[in-house]
């Protein structure tokens, strides 16, 4: 008993390295014992796949293509984008309002180790995830895997560059959100417009020209085009709104979406409920 | 003097143009178990709140272990432990274990306890690999302070730790603070039950309104020690009540009167409730 109240000359903080790791474990451990959000998280984009691939998936489209490889190309961008922006924008809320976040924040752990474990977290369940949805498309519905390093190359930063903007605002979005039982019902109607006028479960180009526009301003439009270019042939170029990828203009707003996110997630953050003060 | 665990002065705290904490002064020396009393609403939480360094003071000064809990550092952090009023998180999200959860705690401050031995301390052995949200009510609580006090604080917070605990649960919960105040913890109390607030702290403040009304011992709180008894006891017409200054020249007297003893004989003096409720201008 007597070693309660022993303290140290010199505030020594545990490393940042070791604080991250505990917090990705906490992040990894809790979620994977989740039974119901697992199988959510995972089994839906999948299941989205294969009903759409099933109705519709025959169909030509202009540019040499099957629906069905339009599709899975834009469900690989929606996953990234479900998987990060709707997952936080929605659990976040919950844990802030059981007060998970005030206790953390009565804690010398660095705030940084919260946000930190979640980045790993979403890291980790998109990864799976693409590969869920990569090995479903390339069995089931004609979808093809580049061969040429370049385009792996595209996959990579737009996959990278995607979901950490779509993290960060998941983030901010908290902010918008006044408790967890409300989260859902401001989030998830976001994110099933975003995927509707994006390019997801439509060909882009027939969209109204309107409802280009709108999806325009948002990443996941950008992020369905950026990968398109991955797993489309570059016939289907003519298909896009101005006839090219644009990769310049996926990076530039997606960029631009990167730092508004970080800019309103770190001006913006709360650790307590508002009905707590 | 200067080396209170926590010293408050015209502590003020608006909200909405009402003053939830309204001039507060208290002193809380070292190695103190120290309890806040009041009713829903007097300013106890904000208070703690405001000490605890999740709220922002309007105006006062304010001192916890050597310095402004508004100017929260991690290093200060690490020597407080925080066990927060209502908390849902072991609840309802987590598929951790106690193991796991103390441990991922202890990762956060510079010198912890093992945390097998902050599981031991609160009497959770057995329950070290369950899962969090597999516990009851009062071993969640348990699992709380084991969270509060893993960090080794020099100065423990327990907001309504009881609240909601069968009898036989409360005092064991007693039976835990009481070991940490015996290592020297210092701890500052909120709570409803004036019991707990006499059975484990040496001083009670009792604030109604955003006001501290009194300061002092539970036995001397209200002027407890020194005032009127009452003695009662049943004569041949029924049961009598006398109030006295000295009860004890009256207990003689009945004693000569019946010649021994006296039937059903009670001597008492107001307590904690009693004082505590006129204090808050409540009628008991």
């Amino acid at each position: 008993m007597t070693t309660l109240a022993t303290r140290p000359t010199a505030y020594r903080p545990p490393s940042l390295l070791s604080v991250y790791a505990v917090r990705a474990g906490v992040e990894l451990r809790t979620f994977m014992r989740e039974r119901e959000a697992l199988v959510f998280i995972f089994a839906f984009p999948v299941l989205l796949l294969v009903i759409f691939g099933a109705v519709f998936g025959s169909q030509d489209v202009d540019g040499g293509v099957t629906f069905a490889q339009v599709f899975v190309a834009g469900m690989i961008a929606s996953g990234l984008f479900t998987s990060s922006f709707q997952n936080l924008a929605i659990s976040i809320p919950i844990e802030r309002d059981s007060g998970a976040l005030k206790r953390l924040a009565g804690t010398p752990m660095p705030r940084s180790a919260y946000f930190v474990g979640k980045i790993v977290l979403i890291a980790v369940i998109a990864a799976v995830q693409q590969v869920l949805l990569l090995t479903v498309g390339v069995l089931f519905y004609g979808l093809n895997l580049p061969s040429e390093p370049s385009r792996w190359v595209t996959y990579a930063w737009v996959s990278v560059l995607g979901v950490a903007t779509c993290t960060l605002l998941g983030i901010a979005a908290t902010s918008l959100v006044k408790n967890g039982k409300t989260a859902p019902a401001v989030i998830s109607p976001i994110a099933i417009v975003l995927q509707f006028i994006s390019g997801v479960f439509f060909v882009f180009s027939d969209l109204p020209s309107y409802l280009q526009t709108i999806a325009s301003i948002f990443p996941l439009k950008w992020m369905t085009q950026g990968m398109r270019s991955v797993f489309l042939p570059d016939a289907y170029q003519a298909q896009e709104p101005t006839g090219t990828w644009e990769h310049g203009r996926v990076a530039l707003v997606l960029g631009i979406w990167l730092v508004v996110g970080l800019f309103v997630a770190v001006r913006t953050f709360r650790w307590r409920n508002k009905a707590d003060g | 003097m200067t080396d209170a665990a926590i010293r408050v002065t015209g502590l003020r705290k608006t909200y909405k143009g009402h003053a939830a904490v309204d001039g507060v002064d208290l002193e809380v020396e070292r190695g103190e178990v120290f309890a806040l009393l009041g009713p829903n609403g007097a300013g106890k939480s904000t208070t703690v709140e405001i000490l605890e360094g999740y709220r922002r003071r309007d105006g006062g000064e304010v001192s916890v272990l050597g310095h402004d809990p508004a100017d929260a550092t991690a290093a200060w952090k690490s020597r407080i432990g925080i066990v927060l009023q209502r908390v849902d998180d072991l609840a309802q999200s987590s598929e951790l274990t106690v193991r796991e959860w103390v441990g991922a705690m202890a990762a956060y401050y510079p010198d912890p306890l093992p945390p097998d031995e902050a599981i031991e301390l609160v009497g959770l052995r057995d329950k070290r690999d369950a899962r969090a949200s597999s516990l009851s009510g009062g071993q969640r609580r348990r699992l709380d302070v084991a969270l509060g006090i893993v960090g080794r604080p020099e100065l423990l917070f327990l907001d309504e730790p009881t609240t909601g605990f069968d009898p036989e649960a409360r005092r064991q919960f007693w039976g835990l603070i009481e070991s940490l105040a015996e290592a020297g913890t210092t701890i500052l109390l909120t709570t409803h039950y004036l019991d707990e607030a006499e059975h484990l702290a040496d001083r009670v403040a009792v604030i109604n309104a955003g006001k501290i009304v009194e300061i002092g011992t539970p036995q001397a709180l209200g002027g407890r020690a020194n005032a009127a008894a009452t003695v009662r006891w049943i004569g041949p017409d029924g049961p009598q009540r006398v109030t006295t200054d000295v009860p004890t020249k009256t207990v003689l007297e009945l004693a000569a009167r019946f010649d021994g003893e006296v039937p059903e004989l009670v001597v008492e003096r107001p307590s904690l409730e009693d004082v505590y409720l006129r204090m808050i201008g409540s009628p008991s």
